[in-house]
């Protein structure tokens, strides 16, 4: 089976690639970049799609999705997710370990896969707990998890408190070359907050999560990458100051990767307003200071990847007193034409924003995708990013509608999702 | 002027002229505590529910005579527990509740915010009697009645509060309540339970008491919370009370004719001392009596809201 | 809108006064007495009746005010309610006999809240009513003892009483419909 995707724009970031160019997948691979199409077309084997207008793009990956499956399959399943993730124009996302039970150890790793294979419609790479159960005190079986297929180690949700443990953890993580991803925060510190700490979780009278609790854990973490050499990446960064602390880190040389998720890009703590469970993630939504912060270091660099942290929950969970409303938002499905804002405030051209939706993450994971080189896999994103219309999260795949951004005007509708060369999600 | 509130859930909601509305039918209501026949028939039919959550004997009797004296059908819902661990959410409490034909529940909740989930899914107008550490709105109307009544006017009055500021949803309403009036508000207390996200036009941060109560016109002390966590703010009861507890002493460094003010209930010996408690410019039985007077207007304003508009 | 004024300053001076003398004939001991005016112009017309009364007699008449706001039955039937004021009976209604004083009596339901009212403070022996213009139209059955004018009126038309203590002159008039 061959496909033709012609008279787009491509942009491809791995090739310094934005021109208007057509492809051609033949099979599961990325066969050729057609010039003359005339004789092509002809073909009766052929499928033709007409991206006129449109921007082709390597299929968008997402390292930091929760898909709740095993354990929490009343919030999301890896088949509903993966279609949420195909509605994103996600071919590849990572998902994290904190399910039930916690994927720290091979046959969940290979529960996860098998599910992926015959339910799931867009790659799934799973990423394994540092610790047994995320508990903090023992370490998981990293290598027999990597050997079943995980692509990194976190315990996201929490962090690994014992400072020599992680050492330990860095350490031995060296021997699989795979990164360890972390969910930066002095718990203790944070101590049983729910949202950002300042002027309005004074007024609201909730307790407030410190700006240093995020700092003084990626601080360390950087440290300890440094002492062990070992590739570190953190998650959803929210603050100025750990913005800084990255980016001197970078300067040194510490081999330190981080992500921003559209919420900490363009959202403030006003957004909890009257007491919005919608609105309440961790790490919280800070002040306008922090969001200049990020979007200063998406600009420069700092921040090499744009992930959403997709967490699921179901509508009556939310629907609670906010001090036991569980933390987390859905994002698989606008976190492309969320990104595009970046475009229209001039922080980033499209190209940088691809850049950091394609290549930058499939390199932390060691895969081979992000790119649109011959000979690749074609997984294949085709977005209008003209086309204009309001978020609504009623016409979400996601089982999850826990999004601060319903009814948001956007601009930037997926066309196709390619994966292995078949178009698994068209609109 | 008419009332235009379905819900009284905050004071920072409330304008300058509705929080003198409130206070002026407190006045009318006030003369009916003063008779021999403490009644009139205003709520008579009319289904009040006091919904608390959290344990409270003062502002839930307190709500439950003033319920008594407007003549309305009280039923009483206690709970010393979250709906989490009681097993049905806040929303389908609420749905029940309104099923019964309750229209007003007078709610008191260990969670910020609580008024407001209860608020989406009733029709039935809420009372907020304390909302975790977010407001306590007949508390701060009953102070600010009490001190129009022993001051006259509240615009440029010099006033104290002090204690865990922090954790206080007395204070939080006392300082919207006082600023819109035109209060100048001094927070006094330790570092650790005074943060500068208080600071604001209109208040001033003071971790020194002697210092603040220079030209008090009125002091309002807050409880202080004697369990174990306290002592993350602290170190003891003792040194809390050496430093930021009110003396005969200290005293005589505000004006002569200053007010004493404590929601209560009162840890004599450790907020102020007995001598204090007692002092003729005490004022702290006054907010006790001034406070059914006040949840009678804060019931009855509901009630005609609910007559004018439903 | 055709309004015709159906008492002039002089013609509500000397209502007043009859219905004064018209109380000292009706009742042997003046001792008995106490005037409770119903807010907000039974009550200005309850003060002059008083100082009337207490400069003939040269005694001092005890004197109350009622709102009868939280009396009313309005709060359960939707019924727009007027701004609550205070209410003020300084004496003990015990064995008095209670004589009412308002501007207008019509449907009688103000009266009836009234007398609820009177009966929480006490148990007076008697209770009476003076009103200056009795309007007909009556919903319950109340009678005023003391009348002032008896004038009847349809449901459209509207009765306003303007007095010197409140609107700067003192006057009666009658609006046709309800004056619009």
């Amino acid at each position: 089976m061959k496909t033709l995707i012609k008279n787009g724009k491509v942009i491809d970031p791995s090739q310094k690639i934005e021109k208007k160019m057509n492809i051609l997948i033949d099979g599961k691979i990325i066969k050729d970049y057609p010039v003359n199409i005339k004789e092509l077309e002809k073909r009766k084997d052929l499928k033709v799609i007409d991206a006129k207008g449109l921007i082709v793009v390597p299929g968008l990956i997402d390292i930091h999705v929760h898909l709740r499956e095993p354990g929490f399959e009343y919030k999301e399943t890896i088949k509903t997710g993966t279609l949420s993730a195909a509605a994103g124009g996600f071919t590849s996302i990572a998902c994290m370990p904190n399910t039930n039970p916690i994927n720290d150890n091979a046959s969940v790793t290979d529960y996860i896969l098998l599910k992926a294979r015959t339910e799931g419609i867009v790659n799934v790479l799973p990423i394994g707990a540092i610790t047994k159960s995320e508990e903090g005190s023992e370490l998981a079986e990293i290598g027999e998890m990597y050997k079943a297929g995980c692509v990194a180690i976190s315990d996201d949700g929490v962090p690994v408190t014992n400072s020599n443990l992680m050492r330990r953890a860095m350490e031995y993580v060296k021997a699989f070359n795979i990164p360890v991803i972390v969910h930066a925060e002095d718990t203790y510190l944070s101590d049983d907050g729910v949202m950002n700490e300042g002027k309005i979780s004074t007024m609201l009278g909730l307790k407030g999560i410190p700006n240093a609790s995020e700092e003084v854990m990626i601080a360390r973490d950087i440290f300890l990458s440094e002492l062990t050499g070992t590739d570190l990446h953190i998650c959803h960064v929210s603050t100025e100051g750990s913005v800084r602390v990255i980016k001197e880190a970078k300067k040194r040389g510490v081999k330190v990767t981080a992500e921003a998720t559209p919420h900490h890009f363009l959202l403030t703590d006003e957004e909890v307003g009257n007491y919005n469970t919608n609105a309440k993630m961790n790490p919280p939504l800070r002040s306008s200071k922090d969001v200049k912060a990020i979007n200063k270091g998406l600009k420069d660099g700092t921040l090499d990847v744009i992930a959403t942290d997709h967490a699921p929950h179901s509508e009556d969970e939310k629907n609670v007193e906010f001090d036991i409303a569980p933390f987390g938002i859905v994002g698989l499905e606008t976190a492309l034409p969320l990104s595009l804002k970046l475009v229209e405030d001039k922080v980033l051209t499209i190209n940088q924003v691809i850049e950091k939706l394609t290549i930058n993450p499939a390199k932390i994971v060691n895969s081979d995708k992000g790119t649109l080189k011959k000979n690749k896999i074609a997984d294949i994103t085709i977005f209008d990013p003209n086309d204009e219309y309001n978020i609504d999260k009623n016409n979400f795949y996601s089982k999850g509608k826990n999004t601060p951004f319903q009814d948001w005007k956007v601009r930037g509708k997926v066309k196709y999702t390619i994966v292995s060369g078949k178009v698994v999600y068209t609109n | 002027m008419e009332f235009k509130r379905k819900n009284i859930i905050s004071i920072a909601e409330l304008s300058a002229d509705e929080i003198l509305h409130i206070l002026d039918t407190a006045s009318s209501m006030k003369e009916v505590t003063s008779r021999n026949m403490k009644k009139v028939p205003t709520l008579k039919g009319i289904t009040v529910v006091n919904l608390f959550f959290e344990p409270s004997t003062r502002t839930r009797s307190s709500f439950e005579i003033a319920e008594k004296r407007l003549s309305a059908d009280i039923l009483n819902f206690t709970s010393s527990q979250s709906s989490v661990v009681k097993g049905e959410s806040l929303s389908d409490t609420a749905k029940n509740l309104e099923s019964m034909g309750a229209s007003i529940i007078v709610m008191r909740h260990s969670m910020s915010g609580a008024p407001w989930v209860l608020a989406r899914e009733t029709s039935a107008s809420i009372i907020n009697a304390g909302d975790g550490r977010h407001e306590h709105p007949s508390q701060s109307l009953l102070d600010l009645f009490t001190i129009r009544q022993v001051k006259g006017e509240i615009k440029n009055l010099n006033v104290l509060i002090v204690g865990d500021i922090l954790n206080s949803r007395v204070a939080r309403s006392n300082i919207h309540g006082l600023l819109k009036l035109g209060a100048k508000i001094k927070l006094v207390g330790p570092g650790s339970l005074v943060p500068d996200y208080f600071e604001q036009p209109g208040v001033k941060i003071f971790y020194n008491l002697e210092k603040a109560l220079e030209n008090a016109d009125v002091i309002i002390m807050l409880r202080v919370q004697k369990e174990r966590k306290s002592l993350e703010y602290f170190p003891s009861i003792r040194e809390y009370s050496r430093f930021y507890g009110l003396t005969g002493e200290k005293l005589k460094i505000a004006k002569n004719d200053v007010t004493i003010m404590h929601p209560g209930p009162i840890n004599r010996g450790v907020e102020m001392t007995s001598e204090v408690a007692d002092d003729s410019r005490s004022v702290i039985l006054d907010q006790v009596t001034n406070g059914i007077a006040v949840r009678m207007a804060m019931l009855y304003l509901s009630a005609s809201w609910r007559s004018n508009n439903l | 809108m055709k309004e015709k004024t159906i008492l002039s300053s002089k013609d509500l001076e000397r209502k007043t006064t009859r219905i004064v003398h018209e109380i000292l004939e009706d009742n042997n001991d003046i001792n008995d007495i106490a005037i409770v005016g119903i807010k907000t112009r039974g009550e200005y017309l309850g003060r002059r009746i008083t100082e009337k009364l207490n400069s003939i007699e040269n005694k001092n008449i005890p004197f109350g005010t009622l709102d009868i706001t939280l009396y009313r039955d309005d709060l359960r039937n939707n019924l727009i309610l007027p701004e609550l004021k205070e209410t003020d009976i300084p004496f003990n209604v015990e064995n008095k006999t209670i004589i009412l004083v308002d501007d207008v009596l019509f449907t009688g339901r103000t009266i009836r809240a009234a007398i609820d009212a009177v009966m929480d403070f006490g148990r007076p022996a008697i209770i009476k009513l003076a009103v200056l213009i009795d309007r007909g139209l009556r919903e319950l059955p109340i009678q005023a003892d003391y009348i002032g004018l008896s004038i009847e009126t349809a449901s459209t038309q509207k009765i306003k009483v303007f007095l010197k203590e409140k609107d700067k002159k003192d006057k009666v008039v009658l609006l046709n419909n309800n004056g619009i």
